[in-house]
């Protein structure tokens, strides 16, 4: 059914559709919403989920690994310094293979303080034996949800999964929606059917420690667990394609989008919503006759390795716009990118731009600017082109001393 | 010797864990799970109970246990009784009714005390079915006995040893079982290895109240205490019988049971008895701390009306 919805209100609805078992929750701006919309659900008797009012996120994820550790379905939803909370449940989760999903309205992490939006947040969990989907607009972050479902809980999967919508650019945004409803969600969504639980009456012992001869091999299998993923995803959205009618990247395991890429010279890769505007200078290039493109990866991890050397290795210069930075060392999706590319021996210069961080708009003259200088280095050696990342833009006059001291 | 009535023809914790001899903690969890029975599901913090009971593939338990991480066993719990309040409500199959399983917490001081207390008093503040239980043995034991927020005064730790500038701990101990009673629970109790039976009656009678729970179990530690690994029932039974460590039972937040003490003894019997109190008898200042120590001592027996 078509509605005009907010980001949180279409993941508020997308959780009442998975109908979990438990749900603990705590707030924080600007994922406040999606559990206010969601204890309003409960209020009114539409979902009779169990729902915490926990006293932190810590607990949060701690107890929706509790439930989830007794067979139960979960969910719960943070970002920022909320998930830095989770991070050491969530890491202990993906090693005891128990599935939780979490909606995260990505936003930045301190310090300074911001409340404002972008993917500093998840890309610091990126280790942890997570799958990170990243929505575009307020459709897919609703659709998201149900992957996330559909993909965390599979016996062969059994990892927690971060369903990220940007920060009130999505989760306060309105847009047009196709909603699912419970009954038509079950058709793509099967109950859980969890691996082990604590059943007393069959007594199993979760979470023992590993000594030096076990633990690497234990670690392993959730590595081949996040990799498997990639398979599981791309069947998800099949599925998903078959029963909505909504597409995802279905030629490309439902892990990379492309807009206008396929005979593209100057090929941008973003993640989440600044895609929109992308495409947006993308077509003004297009109608002058330039060919440029749009690679969206919509998972970071499992990164989507051979699905973007595909995409990408036609062509001639590649910018990676982010809003995340490694400090010290470019940007995370950078970093991996060229890991992939080269790894491969497609040699295509990369340019790492680091842009929107805590919300710092990213204006079309910003993505012109980019793509100007991207064409510049149109069929160059990588090792010819200045390897560093540009902040972009970066305000000389705040900063003590030159930029580059 | 009337019958046993927690006697069970199985062990629910097996024989082969790898405590140390004289521990008291293990011996705790052997009265728990006899007192618990089968249909429970026991949550675990990181800790040495922990590690000595379930090196991969190894388990020592006969009941469902879960660890996560040192900081979070009550909120794990919290968790699991909540699953199961959901499956109830939602008529799941395969899963036993909630009012049929015990949902208990076994957790050491430095996770009960410190690490875990968010933890702990957000279960207690939101009504978990949860029976919280702290195995008390006044340090961090599993890193190497160091001080924590349980330890004593004059107690020497690996962070707070004696030396010339220091008589050990510093810090007064912190009254865990007020701040759990405060939450408004309506049990707390506090029991000793060194009488078994009161134990195990506490954590049955804690068990048929529905909410959170909070009993604390005084478990000698020979390796971090210092005495010899015979000699740790004798000193819990000393630690009462001196007044520092009191049993009792509070019921909606009144003391109504206290274990009552005949001739009480001084506590220089129960600080003489372990070496974590040697430097107090080897320095003059060490006096001063035993006066304080007996004190501590004297306000529980007058407090709570220990003397017999």
């Amino acid at each position: 059914m078509e509605k005009m919805l907010t980001g949180y209100d279409a993941v508020a609805e997308a959780v009442k559709a998975c109908n979990p078992d438990v749900i603990p929750a705590y707030p924080i701006t600007p994922q406040t919403d999606i559990v206010e919309k969601i204890s309003e659900m409960v209020a009114d008797g539409e979902l009779t989920s169990e729902y915490v009012r926990v006293d932190s996120e810590f607990n949060a994820a701690s107890t929706a690994l509790g439930a989830s550790a007794a067979g139960a379905r979960i969910f719960t939803a943070t970002c920022s310094q909320g998930l830095k909370l989770m991070s050491e449940p969530l890491f202990s989760a993906s090693g005891m293979r128990l599935p939780l999903v979490l909606g995260i309205a990505n936003r930045s992490l301190s310090a300074p303080l911001s409340i404002w939006g972008d993917h500093t947040d998840t890309f610091a969990e990126r280790d942890g034996g997570m799958i990170q989907f990243y929505a575009e607009d307020v459709q897919e972050a609703m659709d998201n949800i149900a992957l996330a479902y559909r993909v965390a809980e599979d016996k062969e999967i059994s990892l927690p999964a971060l369903s990220c919508l940007d920060g009130f650019i999505l989760t306060h945004v309105q847009e047009k929606v196709d909603a699912f409803t419970e009954k038509e969600i079950k058709e793509f969504l099967p109950e859980r059917d969890p691996v082990h639980t604590l059943d007393p009456s069959d007594p199993t012992t979760m979470g023992a420690y590993a000594r030096p001869e076990h633990w690497t091999e234990t670690r392993y299998e959730v590595h081949k667990a996040v990799k498997r993923a990639k398979d599981k995803i791309g069947e998800a959205v099949e599925d998903f394609a078959d029963i909505f009618d909504r597409e995802y990247g279905l030629e490309h395991s439902g892990l990379v989008e492309t807009y206008r890429s396929e005979d593209a010279d100057v090929i941008i890769v973003a993640l989440g919503s600044v895609c929109g505007t992308i495409r947006y200078v993308i077509d003004e290039y297009r109608d002058k006759g330039e060919k440029v493109g749009l690679v969206r990866p919509r998972v970071y991890r499992p990164f989507p390795k051979e699905e973007l050397n595909k995409v990408l290795e036609d062509a001639e210069a590649i910018a990676v716009m982010e809003k995340d930075v490694s400090l010290g060392y470019q940007g995370g999706l950078a970093i991996d990118l060229k890991s992939s590319l080269y790894s491969n021996g497609t040699m295509i210069p990369v340019l790492n731009y680091i842009v929107g961080l805590a919300g710092r708009d990213v204006t079309k003259d910003n993505i012109r600017k980019v793509v100007e200088e991207t064409k510049d280095v149109r069929g160059k050696d990588p090792r010819d082109v200045e390897e560093e990342e540009r902040w972009e833009p970066l305000r000389d006059e705040l900063l003590s001393g030159d930029k580059d001291d | 010797m009337t019958e046993d009535k927690f006697k069970r023809d199985e062990d629910l914790f097996c024989p082969g864990h790898r405590a140390c001899p004289g521990c008291g903690a293990a011996l705790a969890s052997k009265l728990v799970t006899e007192a618990t029975g089968p249909q429970t599901i026991l949550s675990m913090p990181t800790g040495c109970m922990e590690v000595t009971t379930t090196p991969y593939p190894e388990s020592a338990w006969g009941v469902s246990w879960i660890h996560n991480i040192f900081e979070n066993a009550a909120s794990v719990a919290g968790g699991v009784e909540t699953a199961y309040r959901a499956f109830d409500k939602r008529d799941k199959k395969g899963y036993m009714d909630h009012d049929d399983v015990n949902f208990v917490v076994m957790a050491g001081d430095g996770a009960t005390f410190d690490i875990g207390i968010r933890s702990l008093s957000g279960m207690m503040e939101r009504g978990h079915d949860v029976l919280y239980i702290c195995y008390d043995n006044e340090a961090y034991m599993n890193t190497g006995i160091q001080r924590s927020s349980s330890t004593p005064i004059g107690a020497a730790t690996t962070t707070s040893p004696a030396g010339e500038e220091s008589l050990g701990e510093d810090i007064h101990k912190k009254d865990m079982p007020s701040i759990a009673a405060a939450h408004g629970l309506e049990y707390v109790a506090t029991a000793s290895v060194a009488y078994p039976e009161d134990f195990k009656n506490k954590v049955e009678k804690a068990l048929e109240i529905e909410g959170p729970k909070y009993i604390q179990v005084f478990a000698p530690c020979p390796r971090g205490w210092r005495h010899d690994s015979r000699n740790s029932v004798e000193i819990a039974r000393l630690a009462v019988q001196t007044g520092m460590y009191p049993i009792y039972e509070m019921e909606d937040g009144e003391i109504t049971n206290v274990k009552e003490v005949k001739d009480r003894k001084p506590v220089e019997d129960y600080l003489k008895a372990q070496g974590r109190f040697k430097h107090l008898f080897e320095k003059d200042e060490g006096e001063e701390v035993i006066k304080d120590l007996q004190k501590i001592a004297d306000v529980n027996a007058e407090e709570l009306g220990i003397d017999k």
